[in-house]
């Protein structure tokens, strides 16, 4: 026999041994209570790699948000149901991501939550689309994440254009901004932040002396606040997450930018405190939504969190809560948890969630998404004012 | 003019830290020829066991310098006993394995002490403490810090104290025959495998020092920081001439000017056609570029001096 | 840790006879043409969708092989050229500009560019030894990825780090893939077309590669991987036969490129980090480097095993202690940093070295240290 046909041969048993070895994988098959329905809810997001935590900070989210419904012991259809969350690590990679996703849609699940990241949610909703599941994400800024003709898209979150208004509208006209410099951070978020803003600041009046960047690994700064430093504006924008920006602002007083400092709601965390230390003092960010202690039940939820998982919220926890009670509701509306019939209900959605009363276009975004500005004082976030978006769904092309 | 001389600190700062962490590479490539991929990765251990050290005795009230040497204290004999292990457990098995084995092994080392360290710190960044106070020196308009200068001097202290070690002491004698010719060495009567064990823990004391001034200078610690360190690092290793200690401070200083000179004036020297988000690029062409015109780096060829 | 050796010698032994060797290719066959619809019911089509990687990994590998294992020329940048065929592809057949050309031109195109990226890696880098080679190489492999990242400004034409979206699946004719296609008697679903797909193309570049293998050109390559001042003294081009591994190997990848974005239908930098060029080589080492079977294996073995970490890292916990200890995320990366370490110490030539290859590596173990002395650079 030819080495050739050997190595088929060998080939052919390594098939059938792979075979095998996929076949102790498919257990995944929950054991269902007798009595109750079982309503599958999928929740995708990294949770290893860089942003692991704010992965595991959805997760929670979603957690106490399946608790809280189960603790109210709904009845859908007549009959008694249970929700469980099916979590699945993306590692916030886009092949990963479609992988996942077609594993929920394999497991039959009632409806997705996710994914946090913008680069794994739109290939994804691909496959929920073609499965007809409904997929609420909390987190995923891009514009075209439901531009794209889908009707199982849908967003609790302001989109990047929405912030980068309202930010660019703060900027211009509270701080009064003449010269601004933007950093962004190249990644899906922070670019399409970056871009709107600066579409937004140019229009409000306000010049971008400097436009600079970096990558969502860096640790060292200071080049580029240098530079910035060189063309002394009133404002500095920086589009990126929190584990950049707060060292980045340390780094920019050490170097004499005396700019205010203005970043969007992936910096509004407690940890971009932290880790800008004494910096952080007087500057800003905002987050989508109105304040959770202006909300009904948003106290609670805070205080809920914190008591449970023993670290105050991170970022997305709130919005990815309200995404599943927003599921939830929907299918309470249509009295079935199967994704044909509660499809319909998910778009005529009036639910007064904790971070805003969810209200959705015709694209699956919020109408008209209030954002508001927060300003550290004393180590803590403090609400300054909210600038509500320009009624501009249209303007989202 | 302030600007100027500002970029060419942060390269200065930035360049001395990349220099620290390439000495740990390039030691045990001029030992061994293996590219110890996980060398990131104990430079990242090491900056956050400071980190835990620092902020569990911050309470007591010891000034900071004297909280960052007990942190220093207890990084780099954990540094270096990772190291050992790392050593003894998943390279020495495979001395005489194909030459891909060791990289392939070293990739594990890397990926596996990067999740422990998930699991053990968590997923969150945490903010560095402060080690000195921060007071200011005007330089011309340039803003130099405290710890900007200590890094300077320490790294230049530690990489003058390496040389000597490694040019004058009898265990430096020994280090360099080991790297020339390990078999020649041993027969001459010199402990190959305790000789390579102390390289790889010199290296990974370095590494301690070198994630406690990362983690001072830019005020952050993360279990994923060491991936990128260790990239730059073996950048500016490869850059200076890869196993020689002169090209290794060479390569490091060179890589932090050029990507703090690259970052700050690359979009005035392309006319603005390429700005900042194409700094990583800059590092990369010159390396390309200098190993076209030679190939062995720029300290490469005179292999003496290796160690 | 011979036993698995063993084991498959022993396997093939009784076939060891001309006669049976057609049985053999059509059991394989035929496995592999229902292998989609058995994993497919059987296991859902997760599996089927994860073999799909799983075959595009194949075609990866086998291609950096090429590069590695057969002419021994340390390649980390590789996605680079996977990175280039899948652009190509999304930017010809997307709305980005409009354009929607036909498979049949693009993927060849897909090929040729790669090739010629290979080229211009290579060209460069011909002097470097083994390791300078494979800092370059990465430098590379970032260089593209960056540039891939940054090209939405001034003129847009990457889009920059939201990639391109809505791209066209591979289509044959007005028959896309990405519906289930009806042949009357029976539908196939899109999984299962982009499998055939897939498996064809996966088959045909095992087919090169073992052609490659044989010819003038393998030679060549394995001669300059042994020795290259031999080689260059036996009067083998040296520069020209490692171009060829280049462009060789880069083809592979472009053409995996454009399968892997016309499969996913979006295409973003992040995609195709160094992480991923790192896990190919991986795949190429760990399988068996310059050993086809081998290579396949390790592919195979490397796009499945994290999978199926990911099934059975929370459930076995949970019926051994009945909790979750480890969350299964951070376990599953950690088995395979481990297993990574382990197949290198206790098989430092791959799971499934090839036969010659093997004993070479016994040899040199039993011969005393001086010969398996790393290189001193002169």
């Amino acid at each position: 026999m030819t080495p050739i046909a050997r190595h088929a041969l060998s080939l052919t048993t390594l098939a059938i041994a792979l075979l095998s070895l996929t076949a102790c994988g498919n257990k995944d098959a929950a054991p269902i209570a007798t009595g109750e329905v079982t309503i599958k809810i999928g929740h995708a997001a990294p949770l290893t790699g860089p942003q692991a935590h704010l992965g595991k900070d959805n997760e929670n989210g979603a957690i106490m948000a399946i608790d809280e419904l189960n603790s109210r012991g709904l009845s859908i259809g007549g009959n008694k149901v249970k929700f469980v969350l099916i979590s699945e690590d993306d590692q916030a990679d886009p092949k990963a991501g479609t992988t996942v996703a077609q594993k929920f849609v394999d497991q039959k699940v009632n409806g997705v939550i996710g994914h946090l990241n913008s680069g794994t949610t739109i290939p994804a909703s691909r496959i929920y689309s073609d499965a007809g599941i409904p997929q609420i994400s909390g987190s995923a800024t891009n514009p075209t994440y439901t531009q794209q003709g889908f009707k199982t898209t849908f967003r609790v979150f302001a989109n990047d254009v929405h912030q980068g208004q309202a930010l660019a509208q703060f900027a211009t006209q509270s701080l009064k901004a003449k010269t601004i410099a933007i950093v962004d951070d190249r990644t899906a978020y922070g670019q399409g932040l970056a871009d709107e803003f600066k579409k937004a600041a140019e229009a409000g009046g306000a010049k971008i002396v400097a436009q600079e960047f970096t990558t969502d690994k860096a640790t060292d700064f200071k080049a580029i606040l240098t530079k910035i430093k060189a063309s002394n504006p009133d404002v500095l924008f920086f589009s990126a997450m929190d584990a950049q920006g707060g060292p980045a602002l340390k780094q920019a007083r050490e170097l004499g930018l005396k700019a205010a400092f203005l970043i969007g709601d992936g910096g509004c965390t407690p940890e971009f405190i932290k880790l800008a230390g004494n910096a952080a003092e007087g500057q800003y960010c905002s987050l989508p939504g109105v304040p959770l202690e202006k909300m009904p039940g948003g106290t609670v939820f805070k205080e809920k969190y914190k008591e449970r998982y023993n670290q105050p919220i991170q970022l997305y926890a709130p919005y990815v809560y309200d995404a599943v009670m927003v599921m939830a509701d929907s299918m309470q509306r249509a009295n079935s948890a199967e994704p044909a019939k509660y499809l319909p209900e998910v778009s005529k959605t009036q639910f007064q969630g904790v971070t805003a009363k969810v209200i959705f276009d015709a694209k699956g975004d919020l109408v008209s998404p209030a954002v508001s500005i927060y300003q550290d004082k004393g180590g803590n976030w403090n609400f300054v004012e909210t600038v509500s978006a320009p009624t501009a769904p249209a303007a989202t092309k | 003019m302030d600007i100027f001389l500002q970029q060419i600190i942060n390269g200065v700062v930035l360049g001395s830290i990349y220099a620290l962490v390439a000495l740990g590479y390039t030691m045990v490539y001029g030992i061994l020829g293996l590219i110890n991929f996980a060398h990131g990765e104990v430079v990242m251990v090491g900056a956050l066991v400071a980190y835990t050290v620092m902020t569990a005795l911050a309470p007591t009230g010891l000034p900071p310098v004297l909280l960052a040497l007990l942190a220093l204290l207890v990084a780099a004999p954990a540094c270096m006993g990772l190291a050992w292990a790392i050593e003894r457990y998943a390279y020495r098995p495979l001395r005489h394995a194909p030459k891909l084995a060791p990289l392939i092994s070293a990739i594990g080392v890397s990926i596996l002490l990067q999740n422990l360290a998930m699991m053990i710190w968590g997923r969150s960044y945490h903010a560095f403490p402060d080690i000195l106070p921060a007071i200011h020196y005007d330089i011309g308009g340039a803003q130099v810090t405290l710890l900007q200068v200590v890094t300077i001097l320490l790294a230049a202290g530690t990489m003058a104290a390496l040389a000597w070690l490694i040019q004058r002491t009898a265990m430096g004698q020994a280090m360099r025959a080991t790297a020339e010719n390990p078999a020649i060495a041993e027969l001459m009567g010199i402990p190959v495998n305790r000789i390579i064990t102390l390289t790889f823990v010199i290296g990974a004391a370095l590494a301690a020092l070198a994630g406690l001034m990362v983690g001072a200078n830019y005020s952050v610690a993360h279990y994923y920081m060491g991936f990128m360190l260790g990239l730059k690092a073996f950048t500016a290793a490869v850059l200076g001439g890869i196993g020689n200690i002169t090209g290794a401070m060479l390569g490091g200083l060179l890589l932090g000017l050029i990507e703090s000179l690259g970052g700050g004036y690359i979009e005035d020297l392309t006319g603005g056609f390429l700005g900042s988000n194409y700094q990583d690029i800059f590092a990369f062409l010159v390396l390309i570029g200098v190993l076209v015109f030679r190939p062995g780096g720029l300290m490469g060829e005179r292999v003496s001096e290796r160690a | 840790m011979k036993m698995t050796a063993r084991f498959f010698a022993r396997l093939t032994r009784p076939l060891n006879d001309g006669r049976v060797h057609w049985l053999v290719w059509a059991l394989l066959g035929i496995l592999l043409a229902v292998m989609p619809w058995i994993v497919a019911a059987g296991f859902g089509n997760t599996w089927l969708r994860v073999l799909n990687f799983a075959l595009l990994y194949v075609m990866l590998a086998l291609g950096l092989n090429i590069v590695v294992g057969f002419a021994g020329l340390l390649d980390m940048g590789y996605i680079a050229f996977y990175a280039v065929g899948a652009y190509l592809w999304a930017l010809l057949a997307s709305p980005q500009f409009g354009l929607h050309w036909p498979m049949w031109a693009i993927l060849p195109l897909g090929a040729g560019v790669a090739g010629l990226f290979g080229v211009l890696l290579g060209a460069p880098t011909l002097k470097l030894r083994g390791d300078y080679l494979a800092i370059v190489t990465l430098g590379f492999g970032e260089i593209i990825r960056i540039f891939l990242n940054n090209l939405n400004a001034p003129i847009n034409i990457t889009n920059g780090p939201q990639g391109i979206s809505a791209i066209d699946a591979l289509h044959f004719g007005s028959v896309s893939l990405a519906r289930p296609i009806d042949l009357g008697v029976v539908t196939i679903p899109s999984l299962v077309a982009f499998y055939y797909v897939f498996l064809f193309a996966a088959v045909t570049i095992i087919g090169i590669a073992l052609r490659l293998e044989r010819s003038r050109v393998g030679r060549a390559w394995a001669a300059i991987r042994e020795d290259e001042i031999a080689a260059k003294a036996c009067g083998i081009n040296t520069r020209n036969v490692k171009l060829l591994a280049f462009a060789m190997g880069a083809t592979f990848g472009g053409v995996a490129g454009g399968l892997f974005a016309g499969f996913q239908q979006f295409v973003s930098p992040e995609s195709f980090g160094l992480l991923e060029s790192v896990m190919v080589l991986c795949m190429v080492v760990l399988g068996g480097m310059g050993h086809i079977p081998g290579v396949i294996f390790g592919a195979l073995l490397l796009t499945l095993l994290p999978e199926f970490f990911r099934h059975v890292a929370g459930p076995t916990q949970q019926m051994l202690f009945g909790k979750i200890y480890i969350d299964p995320e951070s376990l599953r990366m950690l088995l395979f940093g481990l297993s990574l370490v382990l197949v290198m110490r206790y098989r430092p030539s791959g799971l499934w070295p090839s036969p010659q290859r093997q004993r070479e590596i016994q040899d040199a173990q039993h011969v005393d240290a001086p010969a398996a002395v790393p290189v001193s650079h002169k």
